[in-house]
């Protein structure tokens, strides 16, 4: 399933970039994923909370922003929603669609907490 | 524990060689793809998480990374490519659902090319050196990797996978990824092209319904076209459902059973060597 290895590489990431900050904890991670991006955020949440056991993202909450899919047609230039990477032109029908944004999937930010006292 | 060799590597890629039963290498990162057998260091995640057993106020930061989730790898991949320039490797990744002929149509395109360019084969399975096996009949090097309950090839697996395998400059390396039409698509290798393979027993509609896949591919090969009399499956359709997710796709027909079609792919795949 490829959604546990994509968990288990957020962790590593989130974890080294907290590490550098000197973090104690990571209590809350930011997503962006696309709508077309090809993930299923449920299906992600899942198996985060498994791969973040014994790390410092343990205790994160996971918040996943969802853009939609946008596409603009080659022809004509006219941006539009897309719900899949088939997309046609409204208007003038063409199928040279270049999508513009959906794709999206990044780990935007991470909110730690420092380790004061430990 | 690792059953075959019992070091502690928990889980993780294995690569293997056909007809060599004690050899077996752990895909770890520590190495980054040296391939130490038993590096167990990479496995250390030792650290002790100690969580507010001091009450103190504690202060939160938010810090902003907007790094892509797949970064790591398509680091890694931008590295494999880099190597594969450098020695003039060119490299291809085929994709495709369990069982459409990845592996025949290797079989029947490499004794072919190999008259004009060395030919070396990385092979993706969960489990079995079959495939491995199949390609070293031909006299070509070969390495097996297995993912276990990985779903596809990453780019880690391939860096480990080529330093074991004695590439030659100028040649061509086919990797063939591991019978999935899901994820395999998002993980970068480090290739030069993606080919994606159907077969006519698989609906026309394919495409469609697996969008990514074909949408990252740059060379669609429909494959055993000698059962077209036997089922329902319209090539014009499917063709067309391919195009509309990529409009850019090269288009083949073939059949690695009778060999129709064959010829067509291998000039273009050698026209491609000439230009690179
Ligand atoms: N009739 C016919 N059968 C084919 C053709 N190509 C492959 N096959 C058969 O399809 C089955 C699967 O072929 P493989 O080459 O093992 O497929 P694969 O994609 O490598 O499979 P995995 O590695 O398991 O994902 C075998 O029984 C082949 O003999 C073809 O062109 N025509
Ligand atoms: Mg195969
Ligand atoms: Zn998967
Ligand atoms: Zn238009
Ligand atoms: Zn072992
Ligand atoms: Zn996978």
């Amino acid at each position: 399933m490829h959604e546990m290895s994509i968990a288990l590489s957020i962790v590593e990431a989130i974890e080294s970039k907290a590490r550098e900050e000197g973090a104690g904890s990571i209590s809350g991670i930011e997503l962006v994923i696309g709508k077309l991006a090809g993930i299923e955020p449920e299906s992600l949440k899942f198996c985060f909370s498994a791969a973040a056991k014994g790390t410092l993202a343990e205790e994160a909450l996971l918040n996943i922003e969802e853009p939609e899919g946008v596409g603009e047609c080659g022809e004509c230039g006219r941006r539009f929603p897309v719900s899949f990477y088939y997309a046609e032109c409204p208007d003038c029908r063409s199928l040279r669609v270049k999508i513009v944004s959906g794709e999206e999937f990044l780990i935007q930010s991470i909110t730690i907490e420092d380790q004061e006292g430990e | 524990m690792c059953d075959t060799c019992g070091c502690s590597t928990e889980g993780g890629a294995v690569l293997r060689k056909p007809g060599e039963s004690d050899y077996h290498v752990h895909v770890t990162e520590s190495s980054h793809g040296d391939s130490h057998h038993h590096q167990g260091d990479a496995h250390d995640h030792g650290h002790t998480h100690e969580h507010g057993h001091h009450h103190h106020e504690r202060k939160s930061r938010t810090i902003a990374l907007e790094q892509d989730v797949l970064q790591k790898n398509n680091l890694l991949a931008e590295r494999n490519r880099g190597y594969f320039e450098a020695r003039n490797i060119y490299a291809l990744n085929f994709l495709s659902s369990p069982g459409s002929g990845k592996t025949s149509l290797l079989e029947k395109i490499i004794p072919a090319l190999q008259k004009n360019v060395p030919v070396a084969v990385i092979e993706g399975d969960q489990q079995t050196t079959n495939d491995a096996e199949r390609i070293q009949a031909l006299g070509v090097p070969v390495i097996q990797i297995n993912t276990g309950s990985g779903c596809h090839l990453d780019a880690l697996m391939v860096n480990s996978a080529v330093k074991e395998l004695e590439l030659k400059d100028n040649s061509l390396l086919c990797i063939e990824n591991v019978g999935n039409l899901v994820c395999p698509a998002m993980f970068d290798l480090g290739e030069a092209l993606k080919v994606v393979i159907i077969s006519v027993t698989e609906g026309d509609d394919k495409p469609l319904k697996y969008p990514t896949m074909f949408h990252e591919a740059d060379i669609c090969i429909l494959n055993k076209i000698d059962l077209l009399p036997y089922v329902d499956f319209d090539v014009r359709q499917c063709r067309e459902n391919a195009m509309r997710v990529n409009h850019h796709l090269e288009w083949f027909e073939v059949s690695a059973k009778t060999g129709e079609g064959l010829g067509v792919l291998q000039e273009w795949i050698e026209n491609k060597l000439k230009k690179r």
